[in-house]
C-alpha cells in the first residue's frame, strides 16, 4: 500500500526551507501559497527522501470566496503520496504558475483547468482550451456558470 | 328443367344432374383445344430461362436495403449494443450490413451510436457530407433523438436532427439490440417505398 504521508511532518519541513510558504497542513495536505508553489513542488520532486516523481491528477474545486486547484503527488520509488493544494482568490483574470516544468503529465490537466474553472498557469507551454473550442464563453464548471 | 317437390326442397333428378355436368365438360373441352399461351413465348428458349421482369424501382431498393453498409460514428455508450448487435447473436450481417466501413465513401448508412459533443459535430457533418447518395441516418439511442440526459448541456448536440436528416430514430438509453434491429427493418420498408423518380426530383 502506498504511505499517505503527514502533511504536518512535511509542512514542518517545508516551513523551514522556505519560510512563509505554508498556511496550513491538515491530514496528508498541506496547502501552499500561490507564489511559492514553483519551488516547494520543485523540492518535493528532488529531496531524494521524497522524491515525488509522480502527479497523479490536477483538478480544481469552486468554493465561491475562491478556487482550488489540487495536486495529488505520489512517489514511485518511495510508495508514499501527497496532497498538495493552492488557492485563487477572486473570480476574474485567475493566475497560478505551471507545472508542467516538474511534471509533463500536467499539461493537459492545467488546460482542463483553464477551460473549465478559468485559472490560467503561467509558463505553460500551450495555455489555450481543451474541451470547449475557442471563442466558447465562460468556464462551464463554475458554480455561477448558467 | 324437371324439378321434384319433396317436403319444401327442390332437388334436382340424378338423370338432370349428370346431364348438365356432361353438357358442362363438353363445352370446356371444345374451348379448352389449344394451350394458354406463356407471356413470354415471343422470347427464344435460351432467353426465356435467363430472364426476370420486375420494375426497376422494385429491384433497386431490394439492392440498396440488402447491402446497407454502416459508417463508423459510434461516439458514446450506445455503441456497445451496436457493436452486440454486430456480433453473432444478433448478427446484423443477416441483412448485409456486416460491413461497417471506415471510409464514409463506401458507406449507406450512418448509425449514430451515442452522445454527440458540438466540438465533434462538424466532423460528422463532414463524414456524412462525404457519404455518397443514396444515404441514409438511423438516430439510435436517446442522446442521438434528443441529447437525452444531457440534452441541457453545454456542451452536447441536443439531436443529431440539428446537424444532419435522420430517417429512423429508435428510443432508449441504450436500445436494446432487438429495438436496433426493429429501427433497421423500419429503414428497409422505408428503403422499399422509394422511388427513383422521386430522387431525380428531389
Ligand atoms: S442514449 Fe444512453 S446509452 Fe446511448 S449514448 Fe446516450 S447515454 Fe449512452
Amino acid at each position: 500500500m502506498t504511505v499517505a504521508l503527514s502533511g504536518k511532518e512535511i509542512a514542518a519541513r517545508l516551513a523551514k526551507q522556505f519560510p512563509g510558504s505554508i498556511i496550513e497542513a491538515t491530514g496528508n495536505t498541506i496547502l501552499v501559497k500561490a507564489d511559492s508553489l514553483p519551488e516547494v513542488a520543485a523540492f518535493l520532486k528532488n529531496a531524494p527522501d521524497l522524491s515525488f516523481d509522480y502527479l497523479v491528477s490536477l483538478t480544481a474545486v469552486d468554493y465561491w470566496d475562491y478556487f482550488e486547484v489540487v495536486y495529488r503527488l505520489t512517489s514511485i520509488p518511495r510508495n508514499h503520496s501527497l496532497v498538495l493544494k493552492v488557492r485563487c482568490q477572486g473570480r476574474a483574470n485567475l493566475h497560478l504558475p505551471s507545472v508542467t516544468g516538474l511534471w509533463r503529465g500536467a499539461d493537459f490537466q492545467e488546460r482542463e483547468v483553464y477551460d473549465l474553472f478559468g485559472i490560467a498557469f503561467d509558463g505553460h507551454p500551450n495555455m489555450k482550451r481543451i474541451f470547449m473550442w475557442e471563442g466558447f464563453q465562460g468556464h462551464p464548471l463554475r458554480r455561477d456558470y448558467l | 328443367m324437371e324439378v321434384t317437390e319433396k317436403s319444401g326442397f327442390y332437388v334436382y333428378s340424378d338423370v338432370e344432374l349428370d346431364k348438365n355436368e356432361g353438357i358442362q365438360i363438353e363445352a370446356l373441352k371444345t374451348a379448352s383445344q389449344n394451350s394458354i399461351p406463356d407471356p413470354d413465348r415471343w422470347l427464344d428458349e435460351e432467353t426465356q430461362r435467363n430472364i426476370l421482369l420486375t420494375s426497376l424501382d422494385a429491384i433497386l431498393n431490394w439492392a440498396r436495403r440488402s447491402s446497407l453498409w454502416p459508417v463508423v460514428c459510434f461516439p458514446a455508450c450506445c455503441a456497445f449494443e451496436l457493436i452486440a448487435t454486430a456480433a453473432s447473436r444478433f448478427d446484423i450481417s443477416r441483412f448485409g450490413m456486416e460491413v461497417i466501413r471506415a471510409s464514409p465513401r463506401q458507406a449507406d448508412v450512418m448509425i449514430t451510436a451515442g452522445t454527440l459533443t458540438w466540438k465533434m459535430a462538424p466532423n460528422v457533418r463532414r463524414i456524412y457530407e462525404q457519404m455518397a447518395e443514396p444515404k441514409w441516418v438511423i438516430a439510435m439511442g436517446a442522446c442521438a433523438i434528443s441529447g437525452g440526459t444531457f440534452a441541457q448541456s453545454y456542451s452536447v448536440v441536443p439531436g443529431y436532427n440539428r446537424i444532419i436528416p435522420v430517417d429512423v430514430y429508435i428510443p432508449g438509453c441504450p436500445p436494446r439490440p432487438e429495438a436496433l434491429l426493429h429501427g433497421i427493418r423500419m429503414l428497409h420498408n422505408k428503403i422499399a417505398k422509394q422511388s427513383i423518380k422521386q430522387e431525380a426530383g428531389k
